[in-house]
């Protein structure tokens, strides 16, 4: 049964060999070629998930060793699969949705004449990430963590010729860069510290090193999570990222590849435990993000970027979890899995409005939708109840959770995590509402649409650079496209409910990550309570604002928080100030001191040397009685000398 | 007869030698003042073979005689390629040798 596990990856590699190198031949196929490699991979994991099952809690551990990849002495990398629960866990979700998503691409990107490139593109990811969950040390997790590095900046600049597509491209592989340099000196710690990096004894043996160690790794794998999971402060690139089609979107900036960050701190957790300062960081990190994103998500009219908010948003309550230690890691990782689900779902509904409407992605020319695409109206409905937490539903399990085990930290930080929480997702309910409405109700504001006033300051180049001035049409998308919608909405709808009931997602993942209650100052009834009505007054203030008043076409000034959400909060303005200009100082004066100084040295003792030899240079007149005059003169002074030393 | 005056007759054509070497810008003059260079440092070396009472001296200026007729071949042959190029024979004429 091992031996499946390298099929996972070889599945999803092997499509993006036979498309990315077949060449325009394969342009009719494409497409199917590389869903059913996506496909097959799914049903091995299906099949290893089935034997898990089958097995004793303490015994789902599988390994797989292929080869040593560096077989020197004292640095052994091999390359080894380990597949237990929480990778298990998360192949499924990988495969999963994303073999839904490239179903929905089929239909998506029908009239792109790089579909096949595009599932290339997307196969590669898939194999990447799922090297990235199954490496069983850390050197591999790199090279898959690389690997969807990679895919998403590839496929984020799928659409090259817009350069805010390529730009964006690029803003993501750097800021991720920065993020990856932390990988890599966790694991060069890791290295010196415990003589491997393989995660059974690194994992067994965190408590043998001392904690200054352990907090210098863990902050370093912070670091890396940060950049993957577009945490504060390299959180800048995700909402540019949304430039990519939008089945990227939903399946690697959204679902997956953006989880990876919760999957190596959850991974590292018998490090982080030890290194209580580390841990706390992770909590700060993901209070903080999970209200940024919540706030950016508020103002943006763009659906694309308020649900990229969103994201972020979310990720922080995972990461937030995660930090908690035992109390937190479960669900931090169900969250994962149900946020998957509803995410996905969101954005490819996002994705299904885009396609009717003309590829418009301003929701202000959105309204009464519901009418015109029903299947999509119901299944995006069915997400936004789920990442709102509506009782019954996915979302409602899981992020109650989370705000009970940021309570169940225990003393002032914990009460203070957890009216974060509980105040996201307030904002989580106004945001998501306001999507909802502005999109599927309300007055059809596509209709007649004035020209749109330059200085708008909502305006997407996107949709300008279009140039669609005709009213649109809106259309229900095709069946394949709403297909991967409705088994998205039924994960949104029953995966929590399906999880919690009976803990039976507690007691899969228990045996790899730990668990303890922690001690709760408020009972589990009071916490849903005060979530309820956080929800309530999250999704009243939407509708009072979006839902009885007509939203204006062009967005309105706004107060100053507005105005700063709408630009990110400033987070590029503040890496442009601090970074950039930083930079350009630090630059300037590097060349200055070059200049001045290095250069100084150097060129002064070459000119030094030049005057001199001009000097001396004039001594060669080309007459022969000067040069018999030294000559003589020189004679004479040797004999003198010579004399002078005999007399003394 | 004291050979130190000899020796001052040595010293006294060396210096002549010299200073013709010096001042004097025809090629021809000069190379005689070389030979007058050599033919005093000659007379030393033979005066002070005959002061020591040591032949090393005297063979020694036959070696400095022979190295003076080779040099005066090859100067001569220099002088006059010289003076047939530049219809000249002032040392000082010939100084291109200069950067």
């Amino acid at each position: 049964m091992e031996n499946l596990i390298a099929l996972l990856i070889a599945a999803p590699l092997l499509g993006a060999a036979v498309l990315l190198v077949g060449g325009r031949r394969l342009d009719a196929v494409g497409h199917w070629i590389g869903t059913l490699l996506s496909t097959t991979s799914f049903v091995f994991g299906v099949i290893l998930f089935a034997d898990l099952l089958g097995r004793n809690a303490d015994d789902r551990t599988l390994m797989q060793h292929l080869f040593t990849w560096v077989p020197v002495a004292g640095f052994q990398a091999d390359v080894t699969f380990r597949l237990d629960q929480l990778s298990m866990t998360f192949v499924l979700l990988i495969t999963g949705v994303g073999s839904l998503i490239h179903l929905y691409s089929v239909g998506y990107m029908e009239h792109d004449e790089r579909r096949r490139r595009f599932f290339g593109y997307l196969n590669l990811f898939l194999a990447a990430m799922l090297l990235l969950v199954l490496a069983d040390n850390y050197l591999l997790l790199y090279v898959g963590w690389e690997g969807v590095g990679l895919a998403s900046y590839l496929l984020i600049g799928f659409w090259q010729h817009k350069p805010s597509a390529a730009t964006a491209a690029k803003k993501a592989f750097i800021v991720n860069r920065v993020g990856d340099m932390g990988l890599s000196i966790a694991i060069m710690l890791m290295f010196t510290t415990f003589g491997t990096f393989a995660f059974g004894p690194v994992l067994s043996h965190a408590t043998d090193a001392s904690e200054g160690r352990l907090t210098a790794i863990g902050l370093m794998l912070l670091l890396a999570a940060c950049g993957k999971s577009a945490q504060v402060p390299l959180q800048s690139w995700l909402g540019d990222a949304m430039e990519g089609p939008t089945p990227v979107s939903a399946l690697i900036h959204a679902a997956t590849m953006v989880t990876a960050g919760v999957y190596l701190i959850v991974r590292s957790g018998a490090v982080f435990n030890a290194a209580p300062d580390a841990q706390l960081v992770v909590t700060v990190v993901g209070a903080v993000t999970l209200l940024f994103g919540a706030i950016v998500g508020c103002a943006k009219d763009d659906i694309k970027k308020a649900l990229a908010g969103s994201t972020m948003s979310q990720i922080g309550y995972m990461v937030l979890a995660a930090g908690l230690g035992p109390i937190g890691y479960v669900f931090a990782i169900m969250h994962l899995v149900t946020h998957g689900f509803f995410k996905a779902g969101l954005f490819l509904g996002a994705g299904s409005v885009m396609h009717g409407m003309n590829d418009e992605v301003d929701m202000r020319r959105y309204g009464g939708l519901r009418k015109y695409m029903p299947v999509t109206f119901v299944t995006f409905g069915l997400g936004y109840l789920a990442i709102i937490g509506f009782p019954g539903l996915s979302g409602f399990f899981s992020k109650d959770k989370i705000i009970e085990a940021a309570f169940a930290k225990g003393g002032t930080e914990g009460w203070i995590l957890g009216t974060c929480a509980l105040l996201g997702a307030a904002i989580t309910a106004f945001y998501m509402t306001r999507v909802m409405l502005m999109t599927f109700f309300g007055e059809e504001r596509w209709r007649n649409q004035p020209t749109r006033s330059p200085e708008a300051p909502s305006a997407e180049p996107a949709a300008e650079h279009r140039g669609e001035h005709a009213e649109p049409h809106p259309h229900e998308s095709p069946k394949v496209m709403t297909i991967p919608m409705i088994a998205l909405a039924i994960g949104s709808v029953f995966a929590g409910g399906f999880f919690s009931i009976g803990d039976r997602f507690l007691h899969w993942l228990e045996p790899i990550t730990g668990h303890s209650e922690g001690d709760s100052p408020l009972s589990a009834g009071a916490v849903t309570g005060a979530t309820m009505v956080c929800l309530v007054i999250g999704v009243g203030i939407a509708y009072l604002q979006y839902g009885r008043r007509p939203v204006p076409a062009v967005a309105p000034r706004g107060s100053l928080l507005t105005r700063a959400a709408r630009r990110d909060l400033l987070q590029d303005d503040f890496n442009h100030v601090v970074l950039v200009r930083g930079g350009e100082h630090l630059t300037r004066s590097l060349v200055y001191v070059d200049h001045t100084l290095v250069d100084g040295v150097v060129n002064g003792t070459a000119a030094g040397f030049g005057g001199l030899s001009g000097r001396l240079r004039r001594l060669q007149n080309g007459y022969a009685r000067s040069y018999a005059v030294s000559m003589f003169g020189g004679a004479a002074l040797l004999v003198a000398a010579t004399l002078l030393m005999r007399a003394v | 007869m004291n050979p130190v005056y000899y020796l001052y007759l040595a010293a006294l054509l060396f210096t002549i030698g010299a200073t013709g070497v010096l001042i004097r810008r025809n090629a021809i003059v000069v190379f005689m003042c070389i030979e007058l260079m050599l033919n005093a440092c000659n007379l030393a070396f033979v005066v002070f073979s005959r002061m020591h009472g040591n032949l090393d001296g005297q063979i020694i200026a036959f070696f400095t005689m022979v190295v003076a007729a080779a040099e005066v071949v090859v100067g001569l042959a220099i002088i006059v390629s010289l003076f047939r190029t530049r219809h000249s024979a002032s040392v000082d004429d010939a100084s291109l040798m200069k950067l």
